[in-house]
């Protein structure tokens, strides 16, 4: 039975990965499960310098998961690659560096960086929703993207590029196709939807920023289908995203057309999600007499 | 550190309209648990609602575990109809920053609500070592809990407020505990309670010159530090930072935090 998937380049040894945000630098839940067994841990969105991230609230549970507004908090490249990537290095899984910016320039000096560090692959956050400036307003028009991802290309020149799309616009095909003709390697989707909750009884959003990215199961259908229409216009894998929280979830995307997927807030709610995923994967792949995992990427068979 | 456990639930008691002390029996955090820690309790096998809920333990003794919560929405309700048997999924116990312990001559030890329960452990942990002056404030005299246990500890003082005067002492729990304060100064203070009495203790403090340590709450993502949820600014050298109230909390020397 084979679970190994080569996504853009990156051989994971399976397709399960841990999405940014929700797994920090992987530090916290190696207390938890055996990072050696994950397809790749992709990092919590890393600037070039450190970002204080917005005031509390920053998190606030909703029907179906949560709303988060984070802020992209992180201590800069310079610390990762002193004090984490060294740590991450001792495991046996791919590391995908989560990049993000406020300008071009900061995305690109921060991508000549990445280039030079023992890292797999880079993922460039064009879509948070929580930051004033920069990530998801380049992310949200065809002309952003392209631009963005193609002086980020010049740079890295020597790791695969994904590039992680937000679902906040008209059509995320369009913004897809912007980032394959950029010159990425992959694209990753989705990042959160954009919310609010607002407390009645003091008539003020519940977070400090007022409105956050929600996560959780509630988003997977969206999720499922954004990935199955990307799947029809690219050329390029994509790494989907969205409400899994077990293996059932991440088939259902894999047959929308993802090469691997990603465990995010699901993580919060039971450390072990990742680990589950991967064993009831090779279950399902037992049930079904399945040998190759590959085979069932893109297999949804329309009505 | 904090270990996935399945837990019995071996008793659950109403001890107050809407509030639930449980016992459950886990003898691994009974044994490690320090003073100010929480468990991060799964309300559901549905995934509905979605997070944890980080619970403060009350009390632990041999394999006992206790921790008391007070329904406010849908997940501590589904906590409260849990059946006696039934194995609660907790994560813990969590939290690196614990109330610390030493040899004080004095301390006041101040409350309020739901945030008295934190306190208890800690105070039992403190007889022998400390004169100690417990303030315990609520908003009436239905919501007065745990005046017993606290008392059976073997206090120097004990003072219960009710906001509306039904019960005992009536104003703020505050008031009762600077004008003693005034008095005889104390070593140490430690308080747990709603963020304005918080606000009140920690100003107090840093006028008096009086070490305070605080234990502080915020919504919470994943209860391990690393979601970034649970922000509180930390007092740095040029500014502030934002540090998290799961990890490097829940118990923050006052002088350090900006609340």
């Amino acid at each position: 039975m084979n679970t190994e998937v080569n996504f853009c380049g990156i051989k994971m040894k399976n397709p399960v990965t841990v999405a940014s945000g929700t797994f920090g630098y992987g530090r916290e839940y190696s207390q938890y499960i055996d990072l050696n067994q994950l397809g790749a841990v992709i990092t919590k969105g890393t600037f070039l310098k450190p970002k204080k991230g917005n005031p509390p609230p920053r998190i606030c549970e909703v029907p179906g998961g949560m709303l988060n507004s984070i802020g992209l908090q992180n201590p800069g490249i310079e610390y990762f690659a002193k004090y984490d990537l060294p740590w991450l290095k001792s495991f046996d899984t791919k590391i995908i560096v989560n990049a993000g910016g406020s300008t071009i320039e900061e995305y690109v000096e921060l991508c000549r960086i990445l280039n030079t560090l023992d890292i797999d692959g880079v993922e460039l956050n064009l879509s948070c929703p929580n930051v004033c400036e920069g990530c998801m307003a380049f992310g949200t028009t065809y002309d952003g993207t392209k631009k963005i991802t193609g002086e980020v290309r010049k740079v890295l020149k020597d790791k695969p590029l994904i590039v992680k799309l937000t679902p906040n616009v008209t059509n995320i095909t369009t913004i897809a196709k912007a980032a394959e003709d950029g010159g990425a390697d992959a694209v990753s989707a989705i990042n959160t939807i954009l919310g609010m909750k607002i407390d009645i009884n003091t008539r003020k959003p519940v977070l400090a920023n007022n409105t956050g990215g929600y996560s959780g199961p509630g988003i997977r259908t969206i999720g499922v289908r954004m990935v199955y229409q990307m799947s029809q216009v690219i050329n390029i894998p994509i790494l989907g995203l969205g409400g899994i929280c077990n293996a059932d979830d991440a088939i259902e995307y894999m047959l929308a057309g993802a090469t691997a997927i990603s465990i995010g807030s699901a993580n919060f709610t039971d450390p072990e999600t990742s680990i589950k995923t991967i064993h009831g994967i090779e279950q399902y792949m037992k049930n079904h007499n399945i040998e190759d995992i590959n085979s069932i990427i893109g297999k949804v068979q329309m009505n | 550190m904090g270990i996935i456990r399945k837990c019995e639930l071996l008793k659950k008691e109403m001890i107050t309209n809407g509030i639930y002390k449980f016992s459950i029996k886990a003898p691994e955090i009974a044994k490690e648990v320090k003073p100010g820690q929480f468990l991060e309790i799964k309300v559901s096998d549905t995934g509905e609602p979605f997070l944890r809920r980080p619970i403060s333990v009350y009390n632990a003794e041999k394999d006992i575990v206790e921790f008391i919560i007070q329904v406010k929405g849908k997940g501590t309700e589904l906590l409260s109809k849990l059946d006696i048997g039934k194995e609660i999924d907790i994560i813990g116990p969590l939290g690196f920053g614990t109330f610390k312990i030493q040899n004080y001559k004095n301390v006041a030890i101040v409350g309020g609500g739901i945030g008295i329960y934190p306190l208890y452990q800690l105070t039992k942990e403190l007889k022998g070592k400390s004169n100690l002056n417990v303030y315990l404030g609520f908003r009436n005299k239905e919501l007065v809990t745990c005046e017993k246990e606290f008392e059976e500890i073997g206090l120097n003082k004990l003072v219960i407020t009710t906001d509306d005067g039904s019960y005992k002492e009536k104003g703020f729990v505050t008031d009762f505990m600077k004008k003693d304060i005034e008095e005889h100064m104390v070593d140490m203070i430690f308080a747990c309670g709603p963020l304005a009495m918080l606000k009140t203790v920690r100003k107090f403090a840093i006028e008096k010159n009086i070490p305070c340590q605080i234990s502080l709450e915020e919504r919470m993502g994943c209860g391990i530090g690393a979601c970034l949820g649970c922000a509180v600014k930390v007092i740095t050298e040029n500014g502030f930072r934002y540090g998290h109230v799961c990890k490097e909390g829940p118990v923050f020397n006052a002088q350090d935090v900006d609340i």
